[in-house]
């Protein structure tokens, strides 16, 4: 039992760090209509960022300011700017190609312009593990699901009690009525990207000091944040965040109960059993369009 | 005229690039410079510069300086086949590297059939056992460390159970494969048997999994960046029992990368800067002052792979690759005769190294020399 326990909430601080890029991969469908493939390269970035800008003599703290501000604005505004709103008037398919390419460029920068190993990454939560309904369950877990958690359920706030929020959720539903109706659409798009660079900040600094620092973690990341979404359904916040702990708990327990070779297949065929039974997924919303 | 003129010029060039390649040696490390074996390809690749410089600086071997060449092997036994093929097309003199075990066992028929030596740093059993006549290690062999290992267990930590961390590759499986028979002749339980994935980033589910066990102590092995994860994800979930390994689990990275995670950790080490020989501390010395970061056994590897070349070429006293092969069987360079092979070794008929070895605990981020293993064959 206190395996199983143990196995739940380190699946639960997974499933965080998941529903966190998921609602990243929401975010950007519902105000642009397409996938960002570099979704897990955004995870990876920021603190490749930060240990370049402590590299380079900054004292940590000032790292961890200079790291975030410098991905906010490439990845927030630059994003939107330079890749999503020159290429969006080309159609959906040419979007997701340039987030393919977006992901190799930064990938590849990381690599050749950081390092190709592995770096320690600073935790902000000390080692250890805490009792917990009569089992030792990681400290650090516990915090990466309250920090993930409050981020989401900030989020959620925001969107539904904020004016600022439901101006923003108008223009994800119909933006040219929300045009009409007055709303700056351009601006609410440009916060919708910065939100999401900023839930990509988060879920990297809680995820980094577990996998270590590299170019290469995105793969990881963003795959499982892909099939959350999916799962969960991709028009939907709620679905991704729903999904994201639904695969870091199949994850953990798949690594347990079924072997770590086949724990990477698990989730893949919890997404075929989905597209095929509720193609919106868990708690998504059916979605038409005339082609 | 014209004609005259331009044929000069053509026997000119000729002569001087001949010259050129006359008076260099071509080797050609193929490294894990990315991928997941990327630390201990960076370590190796430092190390045969290092020594490349120093070999050159004196003079090179038989008059003629080294020319080193690095190829990537990505970590993937097809990129590796790809590379080692470049490396026998471009007229390598020896082929150095690379480290890991699957891309080695992927490769080696390829330096075997063009008869160009290759000195590799794997230590998987197997590649030694195929009757390849070409194929020289740097490190120990798994199935004679794994002995040594055992014995650490039984008498020193006093386990009656363990449980046995691997990671799912060519080296981790041959070390797995060579650890549990040799405790099981040991009387020791096999409390747990998990593999683990090459480039595994989450290691909680397989730590909960270790705890839960309840073994007397815990067998790792896996490759540098797996080992520091599961090191970090063992502290995190408080696995107080002691943790054993070979020498990557002790290794400088490993220790870098896993902080505090690493302080307690036991194990049986081939080759390390710390170990209580001046030559050592010497080469560990020079390797920081030059890269700025402490080198691992790899670094060490890299290093002597190329002062082996260097010795074995001046005992033949020619560039005779078959007759190089023939010279390193059966050889033993000590330190007195060549100080940069760091410390006496000796090659088996199989290409296999024997040499002394050290049981090794991490105190204060730094690994301790505990005890000094004697050679098997002396």
């Amino acid at each position: 039992m206190d395996q199983f326990l143990q196995l739940i909430v380190a699946g639960l601080a997974t499933g965080a760090i998941y529903a966190l890029a998921a609602i990243g991969f929401t975010l950007v469908w519902q105000t642009s209509q397409t996938i960002n493939f570099a979704q897990g390269e955004f995870v990876m970035l920021p603190a490749i960022l930060v240990l370049t800008a402590a590299h380079v003599g900054l004292p940590m703290w000032l790292a961890f300011i200079v790291g975030s501000a410098a991905f906010i604005l490439l990845f927030g505004f630059g994003f939107k700017r330079f890749l999503v709103e020159p290429m969006q008037r080309h159609g959906v398919l040419p979007l997701a190609i340039a987030t393919m390419a977006l992901s190799v460029l930064i990938k590849e920068a990381a690599k050749n312009g950081f390092s190709a190993e592995a770096q320690h990454f600073p935790s902000l939560v000390p080692d250890g593990s805490v009792s917990f309904l009569g089992a030792a369950v990681s400290a650090r877990d516990i915090a990466i699901f309250v920090v993930a958690v409050a981020a989401i359920l900030g989020l959620q706030a925001f969107i539904t009690r904020t004016r600022t929020g439901r101006t923003m959720q108008a223009t994800a539903q119909n933006p040219t009525v929300a045009r009409i109706l007055g709303v700056p659409v351009e601006r609410m798009i440009l916060l919708t990207f910065l939100i999401n660079a900023a839930l990509a900040l988060i879920a990297s600094y809680l995820i980094s000091p577990v996998y270590l620092a590299k170019f290469s973690n995105g793969e990881t990341i963003g795959l499982a944040a892909f099939i959350a979404a999916i799962v969960g359904g991709f028009n939907q916040i709620r679905g991704a965040l729903a999904g994201g702990f639904l695969i870091g708990l199949i994850d953990n327990l798949a690594a347990a109960y079924v072997s770590s070779a086949y724990r990477a297949a698990v989730p893949l065929v919890v997404l075929v059993v989905v597209i095929l039974v509720k193609p919106e997924g868990l708690l998504g919303r059916k979605e038409e369009r005339t082609v | 005229m014209l004609f005259k003129t331009m044929a000069a010029a053509v026997a000119l060039s000729a002569a001087f690039a001949g010259s050129a390649l006359a008076d260099t040696v071509k080797l050609i490390d193929v490294i894990e410079l990315s991928g997941p074996g990327a630390p201990a390809g960076t370590n190796w690749k430092n190390g045969s510069d290092l020594a490349a410089a120093e070999i050159n600086a004196k003079g090179g071997i038989l008059g003629q300086k080294i020319e080193l060449i690095h190829y990537d092997s990505q970590t993937n036994p097809g990129a590796t086949r790809a590379a080692v093929q470049r490396a026998v097309d471009e007229d390598a003199y020896v082929v150095l590297g690379p480290i890991f075990s699957g891309p080695i066992s992927a490769s080696m028929q390829i330096t075997q059939r063009a008869a160009v030596p290759q000195i590799v740093g794997g230590e998987a059993a197997a590649f030694t056992r195929q009757g390849n006549n070409y194929i020289f290690r740097t490190s120990l062999n798994q199935a004679d460390s794994m002995p040594k290992l055992a014995n650490y267990l039984r008498d020193e930590v006093k386990a009656k159970s363990v449980a046995v961390v691997w990671i799912n590759n060519d080296f981790g499986k041959g070390g797995r494969d060579a650890m549990i028979p040799e405790l099981q002749k040991r009387g020791i339980q096999i409390a747990a048997d998990i593999a683990t994935e090459s480039g595994q980033a989450d290691f909680a589910a397989d730590a909960i999994k270790v705890k839960n066990a309840n073994a007397d102590a815990v067998f790792v092995y896996l490759n540098e960046e797996e080992s520091a994860r599961f090191l970090r994800a063992a502290r995190q979930q408080g696995i107080a029992k002691p943790i054993i390994g070979e020498t990557t689990l002790l290794g400088a990275k490993v220790i870098e990368l896993a902080g505090d995670a690493a302080n307690g950790v036991k194990g049986h080490v081939g080759l390390l800067v710390d170990a209580p020989k001046p030559s050592f501390a010497e080469f560990g010395k020079k390797y920081m002052d030059k890269y700025g970061f402490t080198s691992d056994h790899n670094g060490i590897k890299g290093y002597t792979a190329v002062y082996t070349v260097k010795a074995i070429t001046e005992r033949i006293g020619k560039f005779d690759r078959e007759a190089f092969a023939k010279a390193l069987h059966g050889a033993r360079i000590d330190v007195a005769q060549e100080p940069g092979i760091l410390i006496d070794t000796k090659w088996t008929a199989t290409g296999d190294v024997d040499r002394e070895s050290f049981l090794v605990e991490i105190t204060n981020g730094k690994p301790v020399v505990k005890t000094t293993l004697p050679m098997i064959n002396p």
